[in-house]
C-alpha cells in the first residue's frame, strides 16, 4: 500500500506523467527527454527524481549520461493492491455463495 | 496514459439470480473483513439496488461509511459500481474508477463471474485534481456525470 500511494501520488503531476509516458515507449536519457517537452533539463531532472522514489522508473549509467526506464515493479505496485483485494474478495465470495443453503431457501 | 485493468473470473456452482444475489445483497456477509475504511468494523456492506444507488458500510453504531455508488443495475447478469475509494483507503466523492461484474451461465449450471476494475489511471489524475482544486479543471467535468447524493 505505502508503495502504491507513493506511485500514485508520483504520477499525480500532469509533467511526470508526460514523462513516464515517453519512458513507456522506450528508455530516454534526460537530454533527449527534455529536447521533447517543453521544460528545462533540471526540472526534467528533478520529475525524475520523484518518478524513481516512487519506484515507477530506474536509471542506468552509459557513459556520461544516465538512461532512464519504466521499472516494471512500480507501476505493478500500484496495481496490485487492488488486483490482492479482488483475488482475495472473490475467493470469499465463491465460499460464500456455495455454502449450502437451506432447504426452504 | 492508461493502467490495464484488474481483471479476474471465478466459476461458481450457483446459478447467476443467486450469485448475483450473493454478490449485492449479501456482501457484508462475504467481504473480507480488513478490507474497509469506516472507522469502526462493518456489519453490513449496502448496495442500494438500482442505479444512482448508494454503496456504503455500515457500522454497528448506525455509522455510514461511502463507498461508491452504482452506475448499471442488471440483474442478474451485470452491474457497475463507482469505485470512490482512493489508494489511502479513504472516500474520495470525486474519484470515478469502476468496477464492473458480469453473470455468465455455463454448462452444469455454474456461473462465470467476471470482475473488471478499470479506469485506473483516475487514480493518479485524481491526485492532480485535488492540487489543482483551485483551477477548477478535472473536477469540473466530472460534475457532468457525478451527482453524489449525501456525499
Amino acid at each position: 500500500m505505502a508503495n502504491a500511494s507513493r506511485a500514485l501520488a508520483a504520477l499525480g503531476d500532469a509533467t511526470r506523467r508526460e514523462i513516464f509516458d515517453r519512458l513507456a515507449e522506450g528508455p530516454s536519457s534526460v537530454g533527449a527527454l527534455a529536447a521533447r517537452l517543453p521544460v528545462s533539463r533540471p526540472a526534467v531532472s528533478q520529475h525524475l527524481r520523484v518518478l524513481k522514489e516512487a519506484g515507477l522508473v530506474e536509471e542506468t549509467p552509459d557513459g556520461a549520461r544516465r538512461i532512464y526506464r519504466i521499472d516494471p515493479r512500480g507501476i505493478g505496485a500500484m496495481r496490485d493492491w487492488l488486483d490482492q483485494h479482488w483475488d482475495r474478495a472473490l475467493a470469499a465470495f465463491k465460499d460464500f455463495v456455495e455454502e449450502p443453503q437451506e432447504p426452504n431457501e | 496514459m492508461t493502467i490495464k485493468p484488474v481483471v479476474k473470473t471465478v466459476t461458481v456452482k450457483a446459478s447467476p439470480e443467486r450469485a448475483f444475489e450473493a454478490f449485492t445483497a449479501n456482501m457484508g456477509q462475504w467481504w473480507p473483513r480488513g478490507h474497509t475504511i469506516g472507522a469502526a468494523p462493518f456489519e453490513a456492506v449496502v448496495m442500494e439496488p438500482r442505479v444512482g444507488g448508494r454503496w456504503y458500510e455500515r457500522a454497528a453504531d448506525g455509522a455510514q461509511t461511502n463507498w461508491g455508488q452504482v452506475l448499471a443495475w442488471e440483474p442478474p447478469r451485470r452491474f457497475v459500481l463507482a469505485w470512490q475509494i482512493s489508494a489511502d483507503w479513504a472516500y474520495d466523492p470525486n474519484l470515478m474508477t469502476e468496477v464492473e461484474v458480469t453473470f455468465e451461465p455455463q454448462d452444469g449450471g455454474t456461473t462465470a463471474v467476471t470482475l473488471e476494475h478499470r479506469r485506473l489511471e483516475l487514480f493518479g489524475e485524481r491526485a492532480q485534481a485535488m492540487a489543482d482544486q483551485f483551477d477548477g479543471g478535472w473536477v469540473g467535468v466530472i460534475q457532468h456525470f457525478v451527482d453524489f447524493v449525501g456525499a
